[in-house]
């Protein structure tokens, strides 16, 4: 049944399969983090022309499903002669759908930020870009790192979709060897253990981020 | 004040200010007139629109009814072009420069060290360069008492140190009009002093305008050349700290300074 030798054989392409399943979730992940950053701020304009459209947007994404949302992009965007890679798709969509949820926890952050640090700001005539780059966000963002790392590993976790638009990620990887070998045993195993092993270190740096930004205080 | 301006324009023309929050009438047409350099402290029972004023005048609410103008000009219309049409954004930004507000609850920005939360204003709103900005903060905490703790991040200072960052961090703006907001309300009563005292020296030195809201009617006498006792979003009554506490006209008034200073 389980054969070692194979088991052994076969890991190099799912090691090579991480790694684009790793490039994958950063680059996914840095995506979601400026969009999601643009969607909380619109979101908050009072102008309407802005938080308008950004509330449509998210509440469309969130809407639907990813895989939905990635086949669309992948079968559809090349119909309107926007032809991009596969991978440059998956990471736009997963960067896309998650920064909506992003969002969220961005504006969780800036709500926490007390009233008063807008006072100070608007008393000593801070424009917004130092409203937000120095006052705001700088206060926002620590207490909410945590956050945004359980949802970097919950994004990890969803790149095998990746391979349902030929993304050769772990998953596809190992389908491809399973279909020529017809043993899925093994190979399914390895992509088992390599997410477990990455969920285990990541949540090993969410703990360690918790404990390092529990406070605006301590994030100094 | 601008050269242009008259030298009969006052720091603050404040007529018929109405504000209300969520159906309840707070100021209910207020009038008031400082000249420039004057200091004048608000008084009267909590409720009453003291800080509602303040905060009005630094444009932190906008007012219901009536005009507000600070050194001549109106705040939140501007005139020309043979009427007047609603303020710009820029417009605001340069009447906000001349007010510099400093908060009950000190609203310093916890993530920068005293220094930095001097020297942030003038480097990001004045663009100084970062030198010039520290050394100007370097200046006014030295001012206030503190230069030894430039480097301290505000969770590791007492209230009352807090308090005086935050006058240093208005003044660095340099400010026409300073306004005070029960600024030693949230202090330990040992610490009052050190706060007091600054804003003392800062009143001697007599150049700029300042409105103080507060409870503490020694200090309301001590700083005042003016003072006004409202209560009901109404100013009751003005006059000399002297004729104020000593001999109030109005029923209110006196009711309020006897229940005040009955336990002092």
């Amino acid at each position: 049944m389980w054969r070692w030798d194979f088991f052994w054989s076969i890991l190099p392409a799912i090691l090579n399969g991480f790694v684009v399943t790793v490039h994958a979730t950063l680059l996914s992940f840095a995506v979601a983090l400026v969009i999601g950053l643009v969607f909380a701020l619109a979101r908050r304009s009072p102008r309407a022309a802005l938080s308008r459209p950004a509330r449509a947007v998210t509440d469309f994404v969130r809407g639907t499903p990813l895989l939905v949302q990635l086949y669309f992009l992948y079968y559809v965007l090349p119909l309107a002669g926007l032809k991009f890679p596969a991978l440059t798709i998956g990471i736009f969509g997963l960067g896309l759908h998650y920064a909506t949820y992003i969002a969220e926890i961005y504006r969780a952050g800036i709500d926490a930020v007390p009233r008063g640090q807008w006072e100070a700001a608007a008393a000593l005539d801070l424009r917004p870009w130092y409203l937000w780059t120095r006052v705001i966000l700088p206060q926002a963002i620590p207490p909410i790192i945590p956050a945004l790392g359980n949802r970097l590993i919950a994004l990890f976790k969803e790149t095998p979709l990746l391979a349902a638009i030929t993304v050769a990620e772990m998953l596809l990887v190992a389908r491809e060897i399973g279909d020529e070998h017809f043993s899925y045993l093994e190979p399914y195993t390895a992509v088992g253990l390599f997410f477990l092993i990455a969920s285990l270190v990541s949540s090993a740096g969410v703990t360690w981020l918790e404990r390092k930004y529990g406070s605006v205080e301590a994030a100094i | 004040m601008e050269a242009s301006k008259p030298p009969s324009d006052p720091a603050i023309r404040m007529t018929g200010i109405k504000k209300s929050f969520k159906g309840t009438e707070v100021l209910r047409g207020v009038d008031l007139v400082v000249p420039a350099g004057r200091k004048v402290t608000f008084i009267g029972p909590s409720g009453s629109g003291k800080s509602t004023l303040l905060r009005i005048l630094m444009t932190l609410e906008r007012p219901d009814g009536g005009a507000v103008e600070i050194g001549g000009e109106p705040v939140w219309t501007v005139r020309g072009g043979g009427g007047e049409r609603p303020a710009s954004a820029e417009h605001l930004h340069r009447i906000r420069r001349k007010v510099g507000m400093v908060f009950q609850h000190f609203h310093l920005f916890p993530h920068m060290t005293a220094l930095g939360n001097v020297s942030a204003a003038p480097r990001m709103a004045l663009g100084l360069s970062r030198a010039d900005a520290e050394d100007r903060g370097r200046r006014l905490l030295d001012r206030v008492g503190l230069a030894d703790k430039a480097g301290a991040y505000p969770a590791k200072l007492s209230g009352g140190q807090k308090q005086r960052v935050a006058i240093a961090r208005a003044l660095a703006m340099d400010p026409e009009i300073m306004l005070f907001d029960e600024v030693t309300s949230a202090l330990d009563p040992e610490l009052v002093g050190e706060a007091v005292n600054v804003l003392l020296e800062l009143a001697d030195e007599g150049r700029m305008t300042m409105l103080v809201v507060t409870h503490q009617m020694n200090f309301a006498q001590a700083i005042a050349d003016e003072v006004h006792f409202l209560d009901d979003g109404r100013i009751i009554e003005s006059g000399s700290p002297d004729r104020i506490f000593r001999e109030p006209s109005e029923e209110r008034t006196k009711k309020f300074l006897d229940s005040v200073l009955a336990y002092r």
